[in-house]
C-alpha cells in the first residue's frame, strides 16, 4: 500500500515560489494499478517524484507498507530514503534507462548489488528471481542481449523486470509508453497490470495516454498540482477489454 | 560474521565498473595504454637517474667518517672540485673537541694509461692514507694500496684501461702497479683510482695543484657548525656533501624535474580521463541512485574501475621497464632496482587515483531525481 496524505510541493521561483503539488491525497492498494493523469507541467511526475522519495515535501505524509510495518517516506532521512527505495520501491522510468555496458541478466542483478547492509543476503534472493522475472516479461532468451540489441518495447519490459525484481511492495511507473506505439504500449500496460495483480504491488502510474485507461483499476486527474477527479473503478464494459488484453498477452508471452 | 559478510559485499562493488571495462574495452585499453607508455618514460627517465647519479657519486658515498668536510669559500658554494685543506685546517679539526678521527682525503681527476699504450683514460684519483681501512670498510677503503708505488683501480678503471693487478699503469708520468682491482667506483663519471695519501699529493701536485687534501672525512660527536666556522670549512653527512659535485647537482636538477613533470602529466592526463568518463555516465549513475544505490557503493565502483585500469597499465609499462632496462644495462648507465621500478610506480598509482578522484565530484553530485523524466 501506498498513501500520500495531503502532500503539497513547492519549487523555487525567483523571488517567490511555485506550486507542483497542491494537498494531493491519493492512494494505491496492493494488487491495484492506479493511473495519474493530467496535462503536460500538471504535477502528476512532480507527485511520482515524492512517492519515490526522490525529493521531500514540504508537508504531508507518504506512507508506504502494510498494516503491521507502515512508514512515512516524507519524514527519512536522505540514507534511509535511498535504502526504502532499494528494499520496498520499485521505479519504471519514462526511459527504460538500462544501463549500455549489462546484460539483461545483468540489469536484473544490479538491484542486487547497490551497496548497502546484507549485500549478500539480498543477492542471493534477488539473483533466484532474475530467471522467473524474465520469463514473465518473456525475455528468457534475449537475457545475454545488451540494451542495444533490444527494440524499445523489449527495453521496457527489462525496466519493469527490474523494478520488481527485488519484491517491492510499491511499484512507480512513469509514462512508460510514450516511447512506444499502440500496439506496443498496450503490450506494456497490460504487462505491468497483470504483474501488479499477481505479485500484489501498489502500482502508481503516470500517464496522460489515456487510450490504455483499461488497464488501470482507479484514475485520478491532475490539473495545476490538484487531483480534479477520480475514478476508483472502471465500467464493467472496460474491465472486460482489459481482461482480453491480458489474455492476448499471456498468450503471445 | 558481519565483517566477512561485509568483505563479500565489497567484492562486489565493481559489478557495474567491470562490465563497463569490458562493454568499452576500446576506450579503457587506450587509457591503459596511455598508462603503460606513461610508466615507462617514468621508470626508464628513474633507472637512468639511478645510473647516472651512481656514475657520479658512488665514490663519495663510501668515503669513511660520520661527515665529510670541505673548504668553504667565502662568495660560493662548497665544491668538491675547488677544495683544499691546508694542514693548519686539518690540525684544527684533528684537535677540535668531540672529533675522534680524522682521515685526510683528495680527489683529483686525471688521466691514466696501460703501460705501453698512448691511449689515456680518464680517472679520478683518491688518495687515502694506509691506514683509511681503521675507520671503516668499503669497497673504496678496500682499494686503498699499502706503499706509494701501488694504486687500488675500480672494476670500470681496470676495464677501461685493459689491465689486471701486477700490471703497470702510468699516472701525470709515474708508473704504479695495480695491487687490486674492484667495486664499482665512478666519480664525475670518470672511474677510481686509489693510491696513498703521498702519492696522490705528489700527483696533484704535478697537474696544477697544491698537493693538500680537499677532503676530510671525520668522525665523532662535535658541533660540526662551530668548528666549521673557525676554520672556513663545512661539515655535511655524504648525501648533502652532494650538491657539492657540480655535475651531479645539475644533472639530477634536470632528470628530476622530468620525472616530476611525467608524474604531473600522469595524473592530468588520467585524472581527465575518468572526469570525461564520469560525466558521460553521470545518467547512468542517476539512475543506480534512483534504484537505491549508495553513493558508497557508487564511490568504490568508480576508483575500483580506475584502479583495474591503473594496476593493468603500470604491470605492462613495469615489465617494460624491467625489459629494456636488462637490455640498456649493458650499454647505458641504468639501474633495475625497487626505487627505480616500484617506487615510480606506486607513485603512478596514487597520482592516478588522485586524477580519478577529482572525478568522484560528478558520481556526489548526481541528482537521481533527474532520472526521472525524459531527458535523457
Amino acid at each position: 500500500m501506498i498513501e500520500l496524505q495531503d502532500v503539497t510541493l513547492t519549487f523555487p521561483d525567483g523571488q517567490n515560489r511555485i506550486t507542483a503539488v497542491d494537498h494531493v491525497t491519493l492512494r494505491g492498494d496492493n494488487g491495484t494499478v492506479t493511473g495519474i493523469t493530467g496535462p503536460s507541467g500538471s504535477g502528476k511526475s512532480s507527485i511520482l517524484a515524492v512517492a519515490a522519495t526522490l525529493i521531500r515535501p514540504d508537508s504531508g505524509g507518504v506512507l508506504i507498507g502494510n498494516d503491521t510495518d507502515t512508514v512515512d517516506a516524507a519524514q527519512l532521512s536522505r540514507t534511509a530514503a535511498t535504502t526504502l527505495r532499494r528494499e520496498r520501491i520499485g521505479i519504471v522510468f519514462q526511459q527504460s534507462n538500462l544501463l549500455p555496458a549489462l546484460t539483461v541478466r545483468e540489469q536484473l542483478q544490479v538491484m542486487a548489488r547497490l551497496g548497502g547492509a546484507a549485500v549478500r543476503n539480498r543477492r542471493v534472493k534477488i539473483d533466484a528471481r532474475v530467471g522467473e522475472l524474465l520469463d514473465a516479461v518473456g525475455l528468457t532468451e534475449h537475457a545475454d542481449k545488451h540494451p542495444h540489441q533490444l527494440s524499445g518495447g523489449q527495453r521496457q519490459r527489462v525496466a519493469i523486470a527490474r523494478g520488481l525484481v527485488h519484491d517491492p511492495e510499491v511499484l512507480l511507473v512513469d509514462e512508460p509508453t510514450s516511447a512506444l506505439d499502440q500496439e506496443r504500449g498496450a503490450e506494456i500496460m497490460q504487462l505491468i497490470a497483470r504483474l501488479t495483480h499477481e505479485r500484489g504491488t501498489a502500482t502508481l502510474l503516470v500517464t496522460h495516454d489515456l487510450i490504455h485507461r483499461d488497464a488501470l483499476d482507479a484514475l485520478v486527474a491532475v490539473v495545476d498540482g490538484r487531483i480534479t477527479t477520480s475514478v476508483a473503478a472502471l465500467p464493467a464494459t472496460t474491465r472486460r477489454v482489459r481482461q482480453r488484453g491480458r489474455e492476448m498477452v499471456c498468450c503471445c508471452g | 560474521m558481519a565483517r566477512a559478510e561485509c568483505a563479500r559485499g565489497k567484492v562486489l562493488i565493481v559489478f557495474v565498473a567491470w562490465r563497463e571495462l569490458r562493454f568499452a574495452r576500446g576506450r579503457f585499453l587506450l587509457i591503459g595504454a596511455v598508462v603503460a607508455l606513461i610508466t615507462l618514460l617514468v621508470g626508464f627517465l628513474s633507472g637512468l637517474t639511478g645510473g647516472l647519479a651512481a656514475q657520479n657519486i658512488s665514490s663519495v658515498l663510501h668515503l669513511p667518517g660520520d661527515r665529510l668536510v670541505l673548504q668553504q669559500p667565502q662568495s660560493s658554494a662548497p665544491s668538491y672540485a675547488t677544495s683544499s685543506l691546508d694542514p693548519d685546517t686539518v690540525r684544527a679539526w684533528e684537535h677540535a673537541d668531540g672529533v675522534t678521527s680524522v682521515t685526510r682525503v683528495g680527489i683529483v681527476q686525471s688521466r691514466a694509461s696501460a703501460d705501453g699504450t698512448d691511449d689515456p683514460t680518464g680517472v679520478a684519483l683518491f688518495g687515502l692514507p694506509p691506514d683509511a681501512s681503521g675507520t671503516g670498510s668499503g669497497p673504496l677503503v678496500d682499494l686503498t694500496p699499502a706503499h706509494d708505488n701501488e694504486v687500488g683501480l675500480s672494476a670500470g678503471a681496470a676495464e677501461d684501461l685493459g689491465v689486471e693487478v701486477g700490471d703497470t699503469i702510468s699516472i701525470t708520468g709515474t708508473d704504479f702497479t695495480v695491487a687490486s682491482i674492484g667495486g664499482d667506483l665512478w666519480y664525475s663519471h670518470t672511474p677510481v683510482a686509489v693510491m696513498s695519501l703521498d702519492a696522490w699529493s705528489a700527483a696533484g701536485k704535478r697537474v696544477g695543484g697544491t698537493g693538500e687534501a680537499t677532503v676530510l672525512a671525520v668522525t665523532g660527536d662535535a658541533d660540526w657548525a662551530a668548528i666549521g666556522s673557525e676554520t672556513g670549512t663545512v661539515a655535511q653527512t655524504r648525501l648533502s656533501s652532494l650538491t657539492a659535485l657540480e655535475a651531479f647537482r645539475s644533472e639530477i636538477g634536470s632528470l628530476g624535474l622530468m620525472i616530476a613533470m611525467l608524474f604531473g602529466i600522469s595524473g592530468l592526463v588520467i585524472g581527465a580521463f575518468f572526469t570525461v568518463w564520469t560525466m558521460q555516465r553521470a545518467g547512468d549513475i542517476a539512475v543506480l541512485k534512483a534504484l537505491g544505490a549508495t553513493t558508497g557503493s557508487l564511490i568504490r565502483d568508480s576508483l575500483g574501475q580506475a584502479l583495474i585500469v591503473l594496476a593493468a597499465g603500470i604491470s605492462v609499462g613495469l615489465a617494460a621497464v624491467l625489459g629494456l632496462g636488462m637490455l640498456a644495462g649493458r650499454a647505458l648507465p641504468f639501474i633495475v632496482s625497487p626505487l627505480t621500478t616500484l617506487a615510480p610506480a606506486a607513485v603512478m598509482a596514487v597520482l592516478g587515483l588522485a586524477g580519478a578522484a577529482f572525478a568522484l565530484r560528478s558520481v556526489t553530485k548526481a541528482d537521481p531525481l533527474t532520472a526521472l523524466g525524459s531527458n535523457r
